[in-house]
């Protein structure tokens, strides 16, 4: 059925997916890596010291950002459910069971790196606050969506079981987002805004927005790797995965 | 660079400690998801090889003699 669906359909399937990103992987770890190896460079030596914090400020260029990261992959996760709730798209439930790790991954780093900054800056490792407790909440969510992803070995239900609990699970994102402005913390206040430009100084947050970006292309690319592998898990009794498994052999 | 050797880039003003732990976990864990990721790639591929090989030999032995397979 030609018509304006069209790409809708080829998007859903597998196959054309894992063409589309054979092709993007090189792009996208290369310049992944350029931007994550460019922003931390400048961040660790370049940028000049906190006046209040001193040096203990440069972990901000990979503590944001995997904070950031990680609260975008759970949303994404949350669109990726609803799409497999309401569409039944394959590709859409291979996307979450693929990114779920990542994002666990990238939680607990923003975790950590924060309580090893806290130590220094606030005199403690870890403090029941609003946007840490709603930051662990979100590492076990993900951990949540890991673990009923395996629990139910009937691929359609344990589909639509992780796309409602990514799907409720989304209510913890403004959550975090907005902690510190709802409640009285100690951890400091957004660093980027869409409306105003960022209180820090150029030479400061550049280097941030730069490995912010370069992690989120890393994230692209090891997304694309783990769902390809899905895909060919998933798809193995068909031809061209066969196919394709046969000469990557030869 | 704002620092004036290496000692200071590497003592970060008495901070060192705190950053190059929060690094070097970023590299391990990192590194960690990478290699993870690939061993998975390698084992889905590996997994689907022995099927292919067990479907090929009962394909072989079902409709022929099944003393034909044991030679292969």
């Amino acid at each position: 059925m030609p018509g304006k669906w069209q790409w809708f359909h080829k998007l859903g399937s597998p196959r054309w997916f894992y063409g589309i990103a054979d092709r993007f992987n090189p792009l996208l770890l290369g310049s992944a890596l350029l931007l994550l190896v460019a922003g931390i460079v400048w961040g660790l030596a370049f940028a000049p010291p906190d006046y209040l914090q001193g040096n203990s400020y440069r972990i901000i260029f990979i503590h944001v950002p995997t904070a950031f990261v990680a609260q975008s992959v759970y949303i994404m996760m949350a669109v990726a459910g609803a799409v497999t709730l309401i569409w039944r798209m394959k590709l859409a439930d291979v996307f979450v069971r693929s990114v779920a790790p990542i994002g666990a991954a990238f939680t607990f780093l923003a975790l950590f790196t924060g309580a090893v900054w806290g130590k220094p800056t606030w005199g403690a490792y870890w403090v029941w606050d609003a946007r840490l407790t709603s930051m662990l909440i979100l590492l076990f969510l993900y951990f949540g969506i890991i673990a009923l992803g395996s629990a139910i070995s009937d691929e359609k239900s344990s589909a639509r079981a992780v796309a409602v609990l990514a799907l409720v699970g989304v209510v913890n994102i403004p959550i975090i987002k907005y902690s510190v402005n709802w409640w009285n913390t100690l951890h400091q206040p957004a660093t980027f805004k869409w409306t105003e430009r960022p209180a820090m100084q150029m030479d400061m947050w550049l280097p941030l927005l730069l490995s912010v970006l370069g992690l989120y292309l890393f994230f692209t690319w090891l997304a694309f790797v783990r769902m390809q592998t899905e895909i060919l898990h998933r798809e193995r009794r068909t031809q061209w995965v066969r196919q394709l498994i046969q000469q990557r052999k030869g | 660079m704002v620092f004036d050797s290496l000692q200071a880039f590497i003592a970060m003003g008495g901070h060192g400690p705190f950053i190059w732990t929060c690094y070097a976990a970023f590299l391990i864990v990192m590194v960690g998801l990478v290699f993870w990721s690939f061993q998975q790639r390698r084992q889905v591929i590996a997994q689907s090889l022995r099927q292919q090989r067990i479907e090929q030999r009962k394909a072989a032995s079902t409709p022929v003699s099944p003393s034909e397979s044991e030679l292969t």
